[in-house]
């Protein structure tokens, strides 16, 4: 839809809204200038990091027993609900009977992975969580995401 | 001998300029528009941790477009294709030859005028090969083989020969006030005083001239809000589309070397040049030593143009680009008039004043 405005005389004119235009942009420009560590609004990342709430979705973590062996019974209900597909699950037989079966292996593709937490959500023994605060998950290939139990257990990289 | 050893220096000092401060200004270019934007600008490049908040960016930029592929599209016009970057650069160098950056000063026993080329015809001469530079894009865009650089092309000619009509006109008003084309002579004649106290500087005898050149050589340098060419949004880069590596980065070049160059002359017609309100140089020359004065009068041309340059960055972080016909409308209706009313005006201010 397009909406028919009348401009003023003076907005017609068009010069005196360019000086309007610039001397906002000059204001900016100078209290930026006259103290460039504190005006701007940048966050200068790596020295500096930004509050991260516990809630925030971040790298996945495997939690574990007091063992220290992971708590996930390898029920597959991370893996069904990823819409994207993207964890991998070999289970076993665990050698307690009270426990339904144990993750011979546990892979998270960080490259396909959308950060949606739906994982998080449906496990019933609350053995994966997206709270470790990681921001940044990067690395040179492809191989350095493809995340596995024991790089998931820690809480670290 | 020594002739010719004071002609390299002003060719060196010309040059020199133009080149260091485009290469300036591509940082300038970035760190400004981030403090307008209230970001901080790309300020990382170090060399062994040492940042120089951003000045090693321009650096960077260098090496990274000269590491780079050199890419000529299949079915391109080979040639043309690698000469249209230099004819876009280079006459922003060249018309720097004839914008004096100083008086005629006695330096070193030497009689030295400060400008590489004092040639008669200097205005007529910036102008046209200012207009040399619309062959460079065009040229570009032409033998890129691509659609948008062809369109980028024609729209920089449609609207460079536009503006080039104002940009011309304006100046007559400057030629009727000072009665020379030569730009050693404009800028000597306004360390006049007008009425015993106001410098006869080109602004305050052309207000409006002022205002349509600097628009007209906006329009001339295609920067925002005259970007057209370009119109990354429209028509992906325009004219430079096709290109990559260091020929890209002539062009680069070429864009903040004609904002030095209308700057320069704009500080030459408009704002007089190297010099400075109510000081002439007799004045200067019984207090300081010739070497002095000239490096000040240099270091006030240079501050003009330093601020001039700034201007027209805020400018192009200002406005947003028009459209097609409200460019055309602006050029054809709205520029051209009032320029031809101002030439009208300015003779008869002229009639009445003698
Ligand atoms: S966060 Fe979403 S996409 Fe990523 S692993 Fe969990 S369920 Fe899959
Ligand atoms: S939902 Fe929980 S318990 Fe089930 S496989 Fe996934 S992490 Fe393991």
């Amino acid at each position: 839809m397009s909406m028919k405005t009348s401009l003023t005389f003076w907005e017609r004119l068009y010069f005196p809204e360019i000086f309007r235009g610039i001397a906002i942009t000059s204001r900016h420009f100078f209290k930026n200038l006259s103290n460039p560590l504190k005006n701007p609004v940048t966050i200068r990342y790596p020295e500096q990091k930004r509050f991260i709430h516990p809630r925030w979705r971040g790298r996945h973590r495997l939690m574990e027993r007091n063992d220290g062996s992971p708590r996930c019974v390898a029920c597959m209900c991370c893996a069904t609900v990823c819409p994207a597909r993207c964890i991998s699950i070999m289970p076993g037989e665990h050698s307690d009977p009270a426990i339904m079966k144990y993750p011979v292996s546990f892979e998270i593709d960080l490259t396909r992975c959308i950060f949606c937490g739906y994982c998080v959500e449906a496990c019933p023994v609350d053995a994966i969580r997206m709270d470790s605060g990681i921001v940044s998950v990067v690395g040179y290939d492809r191989d350095q995401l493809q995340f596995n139990k024991d790089r998931l257990l820690a809480k670290t990289p | 001998m020594a002739e010719a050893l004071i002609l390299a220096v002003k060719i060196a000092i010309a040059t020199m300029f133009v080149l260091n401060l485009a290469g300036l200004l591509t940082w300038a270019e970035r760190r400004q528009s981030a403090f307008i934007q209230d970001r901080l600008g790309p300020n990382r490049a170090s060399v062994f941790g040492i940042r120089l908040i951003g000045l090693l960016h321009p650096v960077a930029d260098g090496i990274k477009m000269i590491m780079k592929e050199d890419f000529i599209p299949a079915g391109a016009d080979r040639v043309v294709h690698t000469i249209a970057p230099f004819i876009a650069l280079f006459p922003a160098f060249v018309a720097y030859a004839v914008i004096p950056f100083g008086d005629r000063l006695p330096i070193f026993g030497y009689d030295v005028n400060l400008v590489v080329s004092d040639i008669n015809i200097g205005l007529l001469f910036v102008v046209a090969v200012m207009s040399i530079a619309i062959f460079g894009i065009f040229l570009g865009g032409w033998a890129s083989n691509n659609k948008w650089s062809l369109l980028g092309a024609l729209r920089s000619a449609a609207q460079m020969i536009s503006y080039e009509v104002t940009l011309g006109l304006t100046i007559i008003g400057i030629l009727m006030v000072y009665e020379s084309v030569r730009l050693d002579e404009i800028v000597r004649a306004q360390g006049d005083l007008l009425f015993g106290f106001i410098p006869k500087w080109g602004i305050v005898t052309q207000p409006i001239g002022f205002l349509l050149f600097f628009a007209a050589a906006m329009a001339e340098s295609k920067r925002t809000p005259f970007d057209l060419p370009e119109g990354e949004s429209e028509i992906v880069a325009g004219y430079f589309l096709e290109y990559s590596g260091m020929k890209f980065g002539m062009f680069f070049m070429g864009e903040f070397a004609e904002i030095v160059v209308i700057a320069g002359i704009i500080a030459s017609l408009f704002l007089g040049g190297w010099q400075i309100p109510w000081v002439t140089t007799e004045m200067l020359l019984k207090a300081f030593p010739g070497w002095l004065v000239a490096l000040i009068q240099i270091g006030v041309f240079s501050a003009k143009v330093v601020a001039l340059c700034w201007l027209q960055l805020t400018i192009r972080w200002t406005l947003p680009r028009f459209r097609y016909d409200q460019l055309m409308r602006l050029g054809w209706k709205m520029l051209l008039p009032i320029s031809l009313a101002n030439i009208f005006v300015t003779g008869l201010v002229i009639l009445l004043l003698q």
